[in-house]
Formats: C-alpha cells, sequence, structure tokens
C-alpha cells in the first residue's frame, strides 16, 4: 500500500514537471517570436539610415554632428545582441532622428525633396510598428516572466534553464525632450 | 456551441421519431446535412464579401489605411488579413473568414473619411479581436448551425405532408397514441427550433461585441478613440444598402437602423451602442 503512494506521487511529480516545462517552451517560443516582430523594424530601420544620411547630406552638408550621432546610434543599434541593449541604442536612433528632422525643417528645398519626404514617412511608419511590436513583446515577456516566477515554478524554472527575458523598454531619454540645435 | 450542437441533433431525433423513421433515417438527414453546411462554412466568406459588393484593396491605393491595419496586427501578434473596401458612404466595417490565416477586415469608403486616425484605429482593432478571439469562426458556424436547424425543420415539414399516407403501417409497431403526441411535439419544434436556434445565435452575436469592445481597448491602450468612433457610427443616420437582415450581424454597429423596442432589442444583432460607450468609457 505505501508502495503504491510513493508511487503515485513520483508519477504525480514527473506529469507536474513535464507540463509545466512544456508550457514553459511554449512561452518562451512566444517571447522568442515576438522578438523577431521587433527585429524586422529594426533592421528596416537601420537599412533606411544612410539613405537619409546621403539625401540630407546633399542639402546640409555641414550638419556634420547630426550626421555623427544618427550614424554612431545606428551601428550601436545593429551591433545590439540583447532586447536590452536594443533597446537602449534603438531608443537614442529614435532621438537622433528627431532631432534631424527638426533640424531638416530649416531647410525648405530639403524638405521639398520627394526622396526626403518618401523616407521621412517610410521611417515614421516603422517607428510605429516598432512601437506595437513592442507592446506585443512586452505583455509576451510579462507572461514568460510571471510563469516562471509564481509558485511552484519558481523552485523549478532554473534548474530546468529558464532564465527571464528583458523587457524592451522605452527608456527616460525617448520622453524626455530633444535638444535642437543649428550648427551654422 | 457544443450545447447547440447537441441541441440539433436532438431536434432531428425527435423529427426522425414522430415520422416513424427510426435513428438511420437521423444519421442520414443529419449527414446530408453536415455535407450542406461543411460547404457552406468554407464558402461562407467569399459570399459575404460578394453580396457586400467589397473589392480588395492593396498597399498602395490606401497607405494610411493598411498602415492602421498592419500596426495592430503586429500589436496583436495576428497575421495581416486582406483589407477590403466598400464603396458607401455610411460608415461601418466587419471582418470574416474562418481563422486569423484565412481572414478579412471590410471597411466601408465612408468609415474612412468620415473617422479620425484614432477613432479608426478603434474600429480596426475591433475587427482585428474579432478575428483574434476566433469570432468569425464562431460567427460562421453558428449561422451555419441555424441553417441547419431551419433546413431540418422544412424537411421534416415536408416529410408529414407527403408521408402522411404510408404512416399507418408504421404504426403497427406498437407506437399507438404515443406517435401522435410525439408528432405534436415535433410539429411545434418545426416551428420553433429555427426561431430558438436565432435568437441563440443573436445572444452570442452580442456578447462577442462587447469582448471585441474590451479586446480592442487593450490592444489600442485608447478606448476613448473606439468609443469616440462608435458615437460617430450611430450618428449617422444613412443606412448601409449593401448590407441585409443575413450580414446584419457582421458589422460593428448594427447598418439597418432599426427602431428601438423591446421586441427589437431581443432580435438585434448588436447591444444597444449607448451601453458600449458607457462600458468604454469606464475602462
Amino acid at each position: 500500500m505505501g508502495y503504491l503512494i510513493i508511487v503515485g506521487i513520483i508519477v504525480i511529480f514527473i506529469a507536474f514537471i513535464w507540463l509545466l516545462y512544456n508550457s514553459l517552451v511554449h512561452s518562451r517560443v512566444r517571447v522568442q517570436e515576438a522578438w523577431s516582430g521587433i527585429d524586422v523594424q529594426l533592421k528596416r530601420r537601420s537599412s533606411l539610415i544612410p539613405n537619409l544620411v546621403e539625401t540630407v547630406k546633399g542639402y546640409a552638408a555641414h550638419e556634420r554632428e547630426l550626421f555623427e550621432n544618427v550614424t554612431k546610434a545606428r551601428s550601436a543599434l545593429m551591433g545590439a545582441t540583447d532586447a536590452k541593449s536594443a533597446a537602449e541604442a534603438n531608443n537614442q536612433l529614435t532621438g537622433a532622428l528627431k532631432t534631424l528632422f527638426a533640424v531638416a525643417e530649416a531647410y525648405p528645398q530639403l524638405r521639398a525633396s520627394e526622396n526626403f519626404q518618401k523616407l521621412q514617412s517610410e521611417l515614421s511608419d516603422i517607428e510605429a510598428k516598432i512601437a506595437y511590436a513592442r507592446q506585443f513583446y512586452n505583455s509576451n515577456v510579462m507572461e514568460y516572466n510571471t510563469k516562471i516566477r509564481i509558485f511552484p515554478n519558481v523552485l523549478l524554472a532554473k534548474p530546468l534553464g529558464f532564465k527571464e527575458a528583458d523587457f524592451f523598454a522605452a527608456t527616460e531619454e525617448e520622453r524626455a525632450d530633444i535638444k535642437v540645435s543649428f550648427a551654422k | 456551441m457544443f450545447g447547440f450542437v447537441v441541441l440539433v441533433a436532438a431536434v432531428v431525433e425527435v423529427f426522425a421519431l414522430a415520422l416513424g423513421l427510426g435513428h438511420e433515417a437521423a444519421i442520414i438527414a443529419l449527414v446530408a446535412g453536415s455535407i450542406f453546411a461543411v460547404i457552406g462554412y468554407y464558402s461562407s466568406s467569399s459570399i459575404i464579401l460578394r453580396m457586400s459588393q467589397a473589392r480588395e484593396i492593396t498597399h498602395d491605393e490606401n497607405p494610411d489605411l493598411y498602415h492602421i491595419v498592419e500596426n495592430l496586427c503586429i500589436g496583436s501578434g495576428l497575421p495581416t488579413p486582406k483589407v477590403y473596401m466598400i464603396d458607401d458612404s455610411a460608415p461601418n466595417a466587419f471582418a470574416t473568414g474562418r481563422d486569423p490565416k484565412n481572414a478579412s477586415i471590410v471597411v466601408t469608403s465612408g468609415l474612412v473619411s468620415k473617422l479620425e486616425k484614432l477613432e479608426l484605429e478603434g474600429v480596426i482593432a475591433h475587427e482585428l479581436s474579432h478575428i483574434g478571439n476566433y469570432d468569425i469562426r464562431l460567427m460562421s458556424a453558428t449561422v451555419v448551425l441555424v441553417g441547419l436547424v431551419a433546413l431540418m425543420a422544412d424537411w421534416f415539414l415536408r416529410f408529414t405532408w407527403f408521408g402522411a399516407g404510408r404512416r399507418p403501417s408504421n404504426r403497427g409497431r406498437g407506437e399507438g397514441g404515443g406517435g401522435a403526441v410525439l408528432l405534436v411535439i415535433a410539429l411545434v419544434m418545426a416551428i420553433l427550433a429555427p426561431l430558438t436556434a436565432k435568437l441563440i445565435q443573436l445572444a452570442i452575436s452580442r456578447t462577442r461585441e462587447y469582448l471585441a469592445d474590451a479586446s480592442a481597448a487593450l490592444l489600442t491602450r485608447y478606448p476613448e478613440g473606439l468609443a469616440r468612433a462608435l458615437e460617430k457610427i450611430s450618428k449617422d443616420t444613412e443606412p448601409l444598402e449593401v448590407a441585409n437582415k443575413a450580414t446584419a450581424h457582421l458589422y460593428i454597429a448594427n447598418p439597418l437602423k432599426d427602431h428601438k423596442s423591446w421586441l427589437n432589442n431581443l432580435f438585434s444583432t448588436h447591444p444597444p451602442i449607448e451601453a458600449r460607450i458607457k462600458a468604454l468609457r469606464a475602462m
């Protein structure tokens, strides 16, 4: 009798680990999938930057600092390996682009350029898409992290090799005002 | 949903018993009806799109609308559905299809021109929620089941008519007076079942509207946009010409502009719009 109870407990324990493991794998895959949704947009964004810089250079070649900031943020974004650093680099790029577009207001010829207008509207569309992809990603991360943290999962998640995922955060930098300087 | 299927099966069984035809007849009728139903299920969305005179639009025709759909799909993790437009100035929208991979969103040209961007986002998010919550499948399936009940009732009435002369020989099996009672019950059911099925469908439709409103608010994080859109749509007095009783339940707001009354509430496909706006504003 006692023997049967012990076997029963072991079976239940194994079944619990089995189900927990599968549900954590599902959640993690969903997080990775959501991340690829952000990644696609980030790549699109970085690929447009050189074209944008060239276009603006044609009209405002002396705004050197501006180009440097944008290019620096872009290479940081392309070199980012995890969600945290990608989020930081992306927010930096958002700031640099905002400054660039604000400065561009002072160049009517640039503003009238068809190529520039196209790039501007495409970039603002990508920015909106990144915001939505971030929303989807973060809600998946929240679900996954919660699953890892609740009891009794918390006792088993780590030994099974599940780590909490990073949120893709909008930093203070993005919310703060953008400084606009006209280097003349 | 499961209860609905059981209801259909029970109705058919009673019909068959009343006719003295036995279980086999019930099964044959159900199989034949189900084949109709499956065909209807797979072709329903293309029929609906054609009935509504909707035409597919591409990215370049209306990039703003397309971007809204794309962005909200990214936000909800759904594949981008096909976007259709109805050339009608009455503002309205609906979604159709079997599952997220085979889904379409339909908007009227009036919706795009009369609503602000944030309001349009709310409406599109509402329709995407219908897709994400599998309401489009549920609605297609209920439409099919309602049709099935109607079909069975119809067959039964025809059978009693033509088979009336044959029955005395069947009665030799000893059913006696019970058969007559069963026949009366079956007749009543033949009349009431399609009506009941329709009422169930409408009740499902109404609850799913609230759910889609809530999901839309979660997706856009801005319930006020959808609330204002609903306000505008309800204040617009123009009826949508391509909508009819069969497709009215699909739209975000009743396109037929019925009068309000207790009976119309019971038969209405949508909860009262004021209640929906109030629920959205309370979020």
